[in-house]
């Protein structure tokens, strides 16, 4: 019965398309501003770990673990970091960390007033909310596609993707951590006379901090995860040398880039997360 | 002058507060409004005038309204129709600034659940409302330390809310209305979640500081004992409505309805009326004009057996027994000085009954019970103190 029914096709594919496309041709201008501030950034970045010798990097990446941690969050940072400098991997995870940084440090910029901007006005939350879904769960290689049309391939696509991808938890916490300041303390800064310029920062963000942070450190970890898919478009890093393991199936070269992706992602995780529970103190 | 004045107030929830107001003007119930037009009506027409030093305790059960009510008298929620007048100006019209100011120099509100500060110390606590109006640090921590001293948490400055406990914190919350150095402090549940023996403590505390500060207080409560034992009146609130206000004798002695009636049934009635409604009218002799035979024909024909004698300003004088009155009546003696007693009880008339129990199971005398000037208003024997404490016109239930 069902195949008798004639219904129309809508072109949602073709409308997405023709939009990427007058996007391509009358904002230029911005994609291109876009372009090289992202560039100049993530290989500045880039250019800066990779000069210092990497023993002195990695020294100061443990030292910052223990400042923030413990001695042994210093202690697995110094191991971890050498072992992926022992196995080859050095340039790529540095490439790689610089593509997490400029994309998460993004991704908070935009991330945490929009989830301001939602706590605050019911409207903006409705608006805000499906949009996020949308990020969230179509999947991350959908997003590769528009992104090489508007930037060039590469690192500056991959970041775009990436930023995307990864910005959806530090807005829904942010969110979150302002609408659980309890009513009565929100009254009593009210109260008090308190602008609402105020009231932001001087009541709701801090007592809000230990969520946004749990919402940072999952940005930054969804970043990582994105950037070795963003290997894809030539993003290059860590996640170039999966693909390459990959394509020739080599299975232990494969294994020691992915090990190394992991102790990446375990010490940039460790470190955020101490980061939190300062906050909460 | 009325320091605050509330003027048929109404704060109506919902989508169409316009016609839940008409249909309330018309005398429509609150369900069947409710039910109409999906409107609830939170406080319904509410009047009332609070003096400047008095406190003014608002009492209902949840769901009355009350928090409601004291939320529109500094717009933390703003009324839908009706008029707040502090100092003689409505509140209800001003502008976003001109609020601002209200709250920070005029009125403070502390809340059932403290509200405080998780992130900042005591100090900095007590301090918020100084800070965000830019006053230097010095001032404002001199000034912090000055109010935590008056609520009794000097030392504690630096310690953070949740290492102290309820009681603390609601001091802590105190402090921080306090040093703004309101007229107006609104109150609402301020000890409705502490203990009850910290409460009963706060309450102590809060009639102490308020002797030492005089400020307008409009405290918001449930709990009928906190309202008689703080409030200089009462309004008893009711689905949104003031259904009574009166001083606490009022309220307990004339209960306006069934409701006002059914709540007061149970409270301990010692801790609230007064020497002066369950004393009775005084049987004296006046020394200059009347003498023993006098007094013992008067004695005699009231059936006592003492009896209090007056200068003629109506100062007591002393107390005659019966047989000594006999005594100098058959020596045809003129003068009570060889006869009169000072070993009576005396009682201010705002003394409270409970307080007049321990003496009245001492003596023998009634209790003299006299005004501010001295002179004698009232007595109160043993008998009234028990028809006093029972409630319904307990007197004829004494044998």
């Amino acid at each position: 019965m069902l195949n008798d029914l004639t219904i129309p096709q809508i072109p949602i594919g073709d409308l997405f398309e023709r939009f990427i496309r007058f996007l391509q041709r009358n904002f230029d201008f911005f994609f291109e501003a876009v372009n090289v501030i992202i560039r100049s950034l993530v290989q500045n970045l880039n250019g800066l770990l990779i000069f210092l010798p990497g023993i002195i990097v990695i020294i100061i990446f443990s030292l910052l673990a223990w400042w923030v941690g413990t001695k042994w969050l210093g202690l697995f940072t110094l191991i971890g970091l050498i072992l992926i400098y022992s196995m080859g991997f050095w340039s790529s995870a540095v490439s790689t960390l610089s593509l997490v940084l400029v994309s998460s440090i993004i991704a908070l910029i935009i991330g945490i007033p929009l989830g301001i901007l939602a706590s605050k006005s019911e409207r903006a939350s409705s608006i805000i909310r499906p949009l996020l879904d949308f990020m969230q769960t179509m999947p991350a290689f959908v997003y590769l596609i528009p992104a090489i049309i508007l930037f060039e391939r590469g690192a500056v696509a991959g970041t775009i993707a990436t930023v995307i991808f990864a910005m959806p938890p530090v807005v829904r916490l942010t969110n979150l951590g302002i609408r659980q300041v309890p009513t009565d303390v929100i009254e009593a800064a009210k109260s008090l006379g308190s602008t609402g310029k105020q009231l932001l920062f001087k009541v709701q963000l801090p007592i809000s901090l230990p969520t946004i942070f749990a919402g940072i450190n999952q940005t930054i970890m969804l970043a990582l995860s994105m950037v070795v898919i963003a290997s894809m478009i030539g993003a290059g890093g860590l996640g170039q040398d999966v693909r390459t393991a990959l394509s020739r199936v080599n299975i232990g070269f494969g294994f020691e880039a992915g090990l190394a992706v992991v102790i990446l992602a375990m010490i940039i995780d460790r470190i955020t997360q101490s980061f939190g529970d300062k906050a909460k103190n | 002058m009325a320091e605050l004045e509330v003027k048929n107030l109404y704060k109506i929830f919902g989508p169409s507060p316009k016609n839940a107001y008409k249909l309330s003007k018309e005398g429509v119930g609150k369900d069947e409004i409710l039910k109409k037009t999906g409107n609830t009506i939170g406080v319904n027409n509410v009047s009332f005038t609070v003096n400047e030093g008095e406190t003014f305790v608002v009492m209902g059960l949840s769901g009355s309204g009350k928090s409601t009510l004291i939320r529109c008298l500094n717009r933390l929620q703003d009324p839908t129709y009706g008029e707040v007048h502090v100092n003689g100006k409505n509140i209800v019209s001003l502008n976003k600034e001109e609020l601002r100011d209200l709250r920070r120099n005029k009125m403070s509100m502390v809340f059932q659940n403290f509200g405080l500060f998780p992130h900042r110390t005591v100090r900095q606590n007590v301090d918020y409302g100084l800070e965000i109006q830019g006053i230097a640090l010095e001032e404002r921590k001199k000034r912090a330390y000055e109010a935590l001293e008056l609520v009794g948490l000097k030392g504690y400055e630096e310690m953070k809310p949740n290492e102290l406990s309820g009681g603390m914190q609601q001091r802590v919350g105190l402090a921080r209305a306090l040093v703004l150095d309101p007229d107006i402090l609104l109150m609402d549940e301020a000890f409705s979640a502490l203990d009850p023996l910290i409460k009963r403590n706060m309450q102590d505390e809060l009639i102490e500081l308020q002797e030492k500060v005089r400020k307008t207080i409009v405290f918001i409560t449930h709990d009928l004992d906190e309202a008689l034992k703080l409030g200089d009146r009462i309004a008893v609130m009711y689905e949104g409505t003031i259904v009574q206000i009166g001083t606490p004798e009022e309220i307990l002695t004339e209960p306006a309805n069934d409701y006002v009636r059914d709540f007061v049934e149970n409270v301990d009635r010692t801790k609230v009326l007064t020497a002066e409604t369950i004393m009775k009218k005084p049987i004296a002799v006046v020394d200059s004009k009347e003498g023993p035979s006098a007094a013992l024909r008067r004695m005699k024909k009231e059936e006592i057996s003492s009896i209090f004698v007056l200068d003629k300003d109506r100062k007591i004088k002393g107390i005659i027994d019966i047989k000594d009155a006999k005594r100098l009546s058959d020596k045809k003696e003129k003068s009570f000085e060889k006869i009169l007693k000072q070993d009576f009880d005396t009682a201010k008339l705002t003394t409270r009954i409970i307080d007049l129990l321990p003496i009245a199971s001492q003596t023998h005398y009634p209790i003299a019970v006299l005004d501010e000037k001295n002179r004698l208003s009232g007595v109160i024997v043993r008998v009234s103190l028990i028809s006093g404490i029972s409630r319904n016109g307990g007197e004829q239930h004494v044998e």
